[in-house]
């Protein structure tokens, strides 16, 4: 941030001796100041309305469920039944676990090929190429995982249930063996088609601390005779570690917060499990797109909790990995 | 700036004798193409023995990942003996690392080549002025169009940007330029909105303007919903593109007694202009594809409703969401032909902002050179 002499009240150091500025605005910025003020306290507002209007709506059914709603797994508010996420939520981990495995390696590797590896042309394509990959709607995704991906890829979900099967996660108990049709709609499945989402996130913060790794350090390490590779693992990695862990994080909570491509591909099922590979699986986001239209009042408003549930996971696990950037983060302005 | 520079100085030096010559520090010898290229050979020869003479296996995907495998190994075992243990291990790094950077465009490539080649055979030109009004489950796939949902998405996309755009960017210029007491925290809560799954945003309009304020399901409430997903990315990019602003400039402004007023709006908004169109059409690239939130605030509609503010509408994203789920042939063909355009919207959308944000901020417009021209300026 440009230090702003006339703009900050406060003096520069802490003796009181020094005197304060006296800083007196003309009309006009004191009414730009009111005006820029008011936009970001409308931000804060908006978010508080968020929150609050989720809890006001959703506190009819939270109220009907008590702390039943985190450890119930059956949904059934509009027969009278019991309603609660406990198998949205490990379901909705399990999906967002699954991207991040396939997505944290890639953009990774991606952002340590844009800016250390990739010739000058190419790296200006991959970075347009990031950002069309962000840009992409996330239905498109969800269609294409729907009718291209997922034929190909239950293939190697049996393969893996086969030969993988010792893995706890890959255990497929089918008392006729295995057979294709066991493994459409399954975690894995969408995990997979949410990685894509993810990469670009993660990428895009991977990349910027990378870029900032200090470029004395790492001319020092080539001028001792580094490689490319030594460079990167010696003074790269360690100094983004905090933009790795950060921007994995913050496809975390991307990747729980996907709806549509989910939607598309999963099942719904309400019983968690811990094999990911066959089918049936579950996400809160899910859950509101395909409850909604057939969902009563009392039905919504569950589906008002579950929305909060979701909206306060992605909150905390954003706002840890948001420290964890910032922190991460050194001298961000550019000055002449 | 830098390259004029950079042609000065070296007019100057051509006469002298050229001295510096610059070092290249990735060379290539003629013995790295011949390891790499031995052991992609053979590297292929053994998958091949193993994938299909020894493994019970087969499939194109398994024998790439063969391949794969054992051309690291031995092109690292060849450079290990060539060059020596820190070689081989920057040289595995090397393929790995490209593989990873190639590994993320391989799928976007797939993606948008599968639904454009999905669907642009049914598109006609009617797509773009009829509705589904006419048309049934069975009748044919060319037969009726997506205006509506057209119609609605640019409406519901250009209210949602109305509201957003300069909601935003007063937002990023109280970050960056008022930088008050509530700067901090402001960046904390842009961060966590921006982390709204869009469903919820979705859920938030229905709790707040439907429910408890009584409004209809209609594209405004679609647009308020697109809004709140706009905000923070609008925010975040803005302020990006407004610290990119030199210091400097904004120094000497205000050393030459212009008001902060003054300085934001003839200093730094002018400088950031393509910075911040480019951060603006790049949201409404990622806004225009969002069905989550739509689902539940614009109701969804087969016939042509132009008016945003009463009645149910529709909205491109939607109307494919819903139509490749019938059962029926032509339907899913219908929805392709949706997600076709979508698709090319968004590349449109995109290329326009890269095109825009290539510029630098001394890049002068026709139109900006014929307005300079008329002041007897250029």
């Amino acid at each position: 941030m440009s230090e702003n002499i006339l703009s900050e009240g406060t003096p520069v150091t802490s003796t009181s001796d020094v005197l304060t500025p006296v800083v007196r605005r003309s009309r006009a910025d004191q009414i730009f100041r009111g005006i820029a003020t008011t936009a970001s306290v409308t931000t804060f507002i908006l978010m508080g309305l968020i929150g609050t209007f989720l809890l006001v709506k959703g506190y009819d059914a939270l109220r009907v469920a008590g702390w039943s709603f985190l450890t119930e797994s059956a949904w059934a508010p509009d027969q009278g039944g019991a309603f609660g996420v406990a198998a949205m939520l490990p379901y909705t981990v399990q999906i967002a676990l699954v991207a991040l495995v396939i997505a944290v390696p890639v953009a990774l590797c991606t952002a340590l090929f844009i800016t250390e590896y990739a010739p000058r042309k190419l790296r200006r394509i991959l970075t347009a190429m990031i950002d069309l990959l962000a840009a992409v709607p996330s239905l498109i995704y969800g269609l294409w995982g729907l009718f291209y991906l997922q034929p190909r890829l239950i293939t190697l979900s049996k393969w893996m249930a086969d030969h993988l099967g010792w893995v706890p996660f890959f255990t497929v108990d089918d008392q006729y063996g295995t057979s294709l049709g066991l493994f459409p709609s399954s975690t894995f499945v969408a995990g997979v088609v949410v990685s894509l989402m993810v990469i670009p996130i993660c990428t895009v913060v991977m990349r910027e601390v990378f870029s900032q790794a200090p470029a004395g350090e790492r001319e020092g390490a080539m001028a001792l005779g580094g490689t490319r590779w030594g460079v990167v693992r010696d003074v790269v990695l360690p100094f983004g570690r905090g933009g790795i862990i950060g921007g994995s994080m913050l496809g975390l909570g991307r990747a729980m917060g996907e709806t549509i491509a989910v939607t598309l591909i999963i099942s719904p099922s309400f019983d968690a499990k811990w094999s990911i590979l066959d089918q049936g699986s579950n996400s809160i986001a899910a859950l509101i797109a395909l409850k909604f239209s057939e969902s009563s009042t009392f039905g919504i408003s569950a589906l008002m909790a579950a929305g909060l549930v979701l909206f306060v996971i992605t909150l905390i696990v954003n706002a840890a990995a948001s420290t964890v950037v910032s922190k991460s983060r050194s001298g961000a302005s550019t000055e002449i | 700036m830098t390259t004029t520079l950079n042609r000065t100085l070296n007019d100057s030096s051509e006469d002298k004798i050229n001295t510096e010559e610059r070092i290249k520090i990735r060379d290539i010898e003629i013995v790295d193409v011949i390891v790499m290229s031995g052991s992609a050979v053979s590297a292929l020869a053994l998958s091949y023995f193993f994938f299909q003479i020894l493994l019970p296996v087969s499939g194109v995907l398994g024998f790439l990942v063969c391949w794969y495998v054992f051309f690291n190994i031995i092109s690292t075992v060849a450079v290990w003996e060539l060059r020596g243990a820190v070689k081989a291990k920057d040289h595995l790094a090397r393929t790995f690392i490209w593989t990873g950077g190639m590994a993320a465009v391989v799928p976007l490539i797939l993606v948008l080549v599968y639904v454009i080649g999905k669907g642009y055979h049914s598109l006609r030109p009617q797509f773009f002025t009829q509705d589904q009004k006419f048309v049934g489950a069975l009748s044919d796939s060319t037969e009726g169009g997506g205006a509506h949902a057209i119609i609605g998405t640019l409406q519901q996309v250009g209210l949602a940007s109305l509201i957003s755009v300069p909601l935003g960017i007063t937002t990023a210029v109280y970050l960056n330029e008022v930088n008050g007491r509530l700067a901090k925290p402001l960046r904390i809560i842009i961060d966590a909105m921006s982390a709204v799954p869009s469903i919820v945003a979705g859920l938030f309009i229905y709790a707040a303007w439907i429910l408890a304020l009584g409004n209809q399901q209609n594209g405004l409430a679609g647009s308020l919903a697109l809004a709140v997903l706009f905000l923070p990315t609008v925010t975040r990019t803005s302020e990006v593109v407004l610290r990119l602003v030199p210091g400097g400039l904004r120094e000497a402004s205000l050393a030459l007694g212009g008001t902060e007023w003054r300085t934001t709006s003839r200093v730094v908004l002018p400088t950031a202009r393509s910075g911040l169109v480019t951060a603006v059409i790049l949201g409404v690239a990622r806004v225009i594809g969002e069905t989550a939130p739509l689902i539940l605030t614009v109701g969804g509609a087969f016939v042509m409703n132009a008016n945003p503010f009463s009645g149910k509408q529709d909205s491109l994203p939607y109307f494919v969401f819903r139509l490749i789920r019938f059962p029926q042939e032509a339907q899913v063909q219908r929805a392709w032909t949706g997600a076709f355009v979508l698709v090319i919207l968004v590349l449109v959308l995109f290329i326009i902002a890269r095109a825009i944000g290539g510029r630098g901020p001394d890049h002068i417009s026709r139109s900006k050179k014929r307005r300079l021209q008329r002041k007897g300026l250029a």
